[in-house]
């Protein structure tokens, strides 16, 4: 028996990790079709015949909702593909966007025990493909979509949720799933947070998530579009209209600049702007969606970050011959993902790395130039990444038309500033307890980057699903 | 959806619409904006809440056909809808009793400033009101100035109606002559509150500063989401970057930096014509 195992584990280390199917790089840097295809369902059965179905498997507390990853794989291997869907809807409501965007490498893969001496098992790969199979079936009309239409009676309490992103969006799903009354509120005209403004559709297809969300309404969650909270209704109103408790997951919308001279110059963006422009508003389409952008031939992106490989790469898909990227550190410190920035060179960005704009120099009201400084590292800072220390007389020019500022975001302040006795951090950040996201008033609770600072879409969503829990244990039992 | 319950022409090119949006009507204040998308692959623009009626729930807006958006508004008709309307959104206006004030309003910049000298007014102010248009015929709001305002003055670029010149032109003839001269005469200005097009705005602005009058201008820079999250609209208000939409819309008009205003908010000129070029066409294949 035992040789028996060896053997198959044996003959399991051999298949080597399925590599994804994409796009070819310079055919992809012209449309906004998916870089990333998927699985087929022979990938798929061969990438899931490489987990080990370890007995004390390490994924599962790898990953920030904490998926059932071994039963859910085991399902694959057994082609049992709905069941294994359902297995992972049990604790996350949204696979398909998390099969896509979860940086992996640093959750569950990075812990997989079958990554000690190979490369890890592609759970985030088999996540998507699952969810995606669900879809493309129920689009082929092979099945019945089985919960679209299936909107639950919930009949407990009323919960509030302010802002639709990854955070709001769990915490919603799981309180509905407990009978609550949710409803989300959200400032733009559609739901979804960064998932619709922010990230592109050439890496999470809005497609996707409108399916996600209208399984997360088929929950019983109520989401109004179109909502600014703190200025149409307060925390206030909504206690006084009988919400029992609020969650407020606003996330980190308020873009920063650098404080250079030429910053307000016509053709600087923050990458916020850029990217909503370009996914939400759909101006990849203009002239036949109304939203204009400016489509330069030359185009700077300062920072190192996935938001900063997503304005470039879309910069790159807009028709721009030259995209520089240009980030202070070297790429060893970038904090965007391995796979976006091997994405972003594939497709002719170009690094200028240990460099610092220092000006922005304008031509009649335009972007003429961006000014630089050369860096080189000194001593780790407090992030424990080694500090940029500027070259004294190393200042180069490139020639751009077009600047995007994406070195980060911050909290907006609009719900905020309308809360007075909320406590926030000096950044602010809501001061809330990081596991049940209680704030300082009594009912309210946040989570998300509005409480931690930009962070990615997995952990918001494991805010939003502890904080359920503890809006739960709170309606039930009156303790703050 | 947002139900259109009433549309008016107040002249040719320039609309008011009388909007369903009770939660938008019951919070709106004097100096709020909206912002609008009419339809899917619309745009979302910022439009100034011109009235707001808290019992029936219904707010107003309007609108002067410049570019596709609005034109696509003004084909809009009583009992349609508008797709997405957002608000109250940005800064109400300070409504204090300062004494005597000036409302200045220029083309559409009057139906904003209406509902700010109207709470002016009822507060105990002493409101002056100059208002202008290009012609005669332009003049919007002139009945409705009348009720709220103690002294209304009219102005017009060809001089088909009142004074033959520019607003900035009579208040400054205004202050002059009573700002100056002999000291028991004077009537001071408490503050002078001007919304028009930005070049007038300045222009105000400009007037008011040796008299040394606050003056409170409302800005109309390029929005997208109106709340803060993308800085399209910023401008720069004593040396330091604002986002209007929420710093604002209301500045100090001494401080803020025009010329800035200007250029960015020509930044999309070519491809607003580009896509009006494109719709004025489909609309003539249509006809």
């Amino acid at each position: 028996m035992t040789e028996k195992i060896n053997r198959k584990r044996q003959k399991k280390e051999k298949i080597p990790r399925v590599a994804m199917p994409e796009q070819e790089p310079e055919k992809r840097n012209k449309n906004f079709n998916e870089v990333t295809l998927g699985y087929t369902e022979e990938d798929a059965l061969r990438e899931a015949s490489r987990c080990l179905q370890c007995k004390n498997p390490e994924c599962i507390k790898g990953c920030p909702v904490e998926i059932d990853i071994k039963s859910f794989i085991k399902l694959i291997q057994e082609k049992k593909f709905d069941e294994a869907l359902k297995k992972i809807r049990e604790k996350n409501g949204l696979p398909a966007i998390c099969g896509r965007v979860c940086p992996q490498e640093d959750q569950c893969e990075k812990v997989c025990i079958l990554g000690i001496k190979d490369d890890p098992a592609a759970i985030g790969r088999l996540e998507r493909y699952v969810a995606d199979r669900e879809m493309k079936e129920i689009a082929e009309g092979i099945k019945e979509c089985a919960w679209s239409e299936v909107t639950k009676q919930c009949t407990r309490e009323k919960i509030a949720i302010i802002g639709s992103g990854p955070g709001g969006l769990t915490c919603g799903a799981e309180l509905a799933k407990l009978g609550y009354r949710v409803t989300i509120f959200e400032a733009l005209h559609e739901p979804g947070g960064v998932l619709v403004y922010g990230i592109p559709e050439f890496r999470l297809p809005k497609e996707i998530v409108k399916r996600e969300i209208d399984y997360v309404k088929s929950l019983g969650v109520k989401i109004e579009v179109n909502m600014v909270m703190g200025k149409i209704l307060t925390i206030d109103d909504l206690f006084k209209e009988g919400f029992r408790a609020i969650f407020i997951s606003t996330g980190a919308g308020l873009p920063y600049f650098m404080g250079i001279s030429g910053e307000n110059l016509n053709g600087v963006y923050s990458a916020n702007e850029y990217l909503t422009r370009s996914n939400l508003m759909k101006a990849y389409k203009f002239p036949q969606c109304d939203t204009p952008i400016i489509r330069g031939d030359k185009i700077a992106v300062v920072g190192g970050g996935n938001v900063a490989m997503d304005s470039a790469r879309v910069a790159k898909r807009l028709g721009a011959k030259h995209v520089y990227l240009i980030y202070r550190r070297s790429e060893e410190e970038m904090p965007a993902r391995n796979e976006e920035i091997k994405h972003a060179r594939e497709e002719g960005i170009e690094f200028k790395l240990l460099a610092s704009p220092v000006e922005i120099i304008g031509k009649d009201g335009w972007v003429h130039k961006i000014m630089c400084i050369k860096m080189k590292l000194g001593e780790p800072d407090d992030s424990g990444r080694r500090r940029p220390v500027p070259l004294e007389g190393s200042e180069f020019n490139i020639e751009v038309d077009v600047v995007i500022m994406a070195i980060g975001q911050g909290p907006n302040p609009l719900l905020t500033s309308t809360i007075p006795r909320l406590e926030l951090t000096r950044w602010g950040n809501i001061k809330a307890d990081p596991i049940t996201g209680k704030t300082n008033i009594e009912g309210v609770f946040a989570g998300g980057d509005i409480v931690t600072g930009a962070a990615t879409v997995i952990l918001a969503m494991g805010a939003g699903k502890s904080a359920a829990a503890a809006i739960d244990e709170y309606i039930r039992t009156s303790i703050w | 959806m947002y139900k259109i319950v009433k549309k008016e022409k107040l002249v040719e090119d320039i609309d008011r619409f009388y909007i369903k949006a009770p939660l938008i009507a019951r919070k709106a204040k004097a100096g709020q904006f909206v912002v609008i998308r009419i339809n899917e692959d619309g745009e979302r623009i910022p439009l100034t809440i011109a009235d707001y009626n808290r019992s029936n729930g219904i707010i107003s807006i309007v609108s002067m056909r410049v570019g596709k958006t609005t034109t696509l508004l003004s084909s809009l008709k009583e009992s349609d809808s508008i797709l997405d309307v957002v608000g109250p959104l940005g800064n109400a206006s300070e409504i204090e009793n300062f004494g005597r004030v000036i409302c200045v309003g220029g083309g559409v910049g009057i139906p904003p400033i209406f509902p700010i000298a109207r709470e002016l007014k009822k507060i105990g102010n002493y409101v002056i009101s100059i208002i202008g248009a290009r012609s005669k015929d332009l003049l919007i709001l002139k009945e409705e100035m009348e009720d709220t305002s103690d002294e209304l003055y009219i102005c017009s670029d060809d001089g088909s109606i009142g004074y033959h010149g520019f607003v900035s032109d009579f208040l400054k003839e205004y202050l002059e002559k009573n700002l100056t001269g002999n000291a028991d005469k004077r009537k001071d200005i408490a503050r002078v509150i001007a919304i028009g097009p930005a070049l007038m705005m300045s222009a105000v602005a400009d007037v008011t500063r040796p008299f040394n009058i606050k003056t409170i201008v409302s800005l109309n820079s390029i929005m997208v989401d109106g709340t803060g999250m993308c800085g399209a609209c910023r401008v720069e208000v004593g040396g330091k970057t604002k986002f209007v939409c929420v710093n604002g819309p209301e500045f100090d008009g001494h401080q803020v930096n025009f010329e800035l205003l200007l250029s960015r908010q020509k930044i999309y000129c070519d491809q607003e014509k580009e896509c009006m070029d494109i719709y004025e066409h489909k609309c003539m294949l249509d006809k």
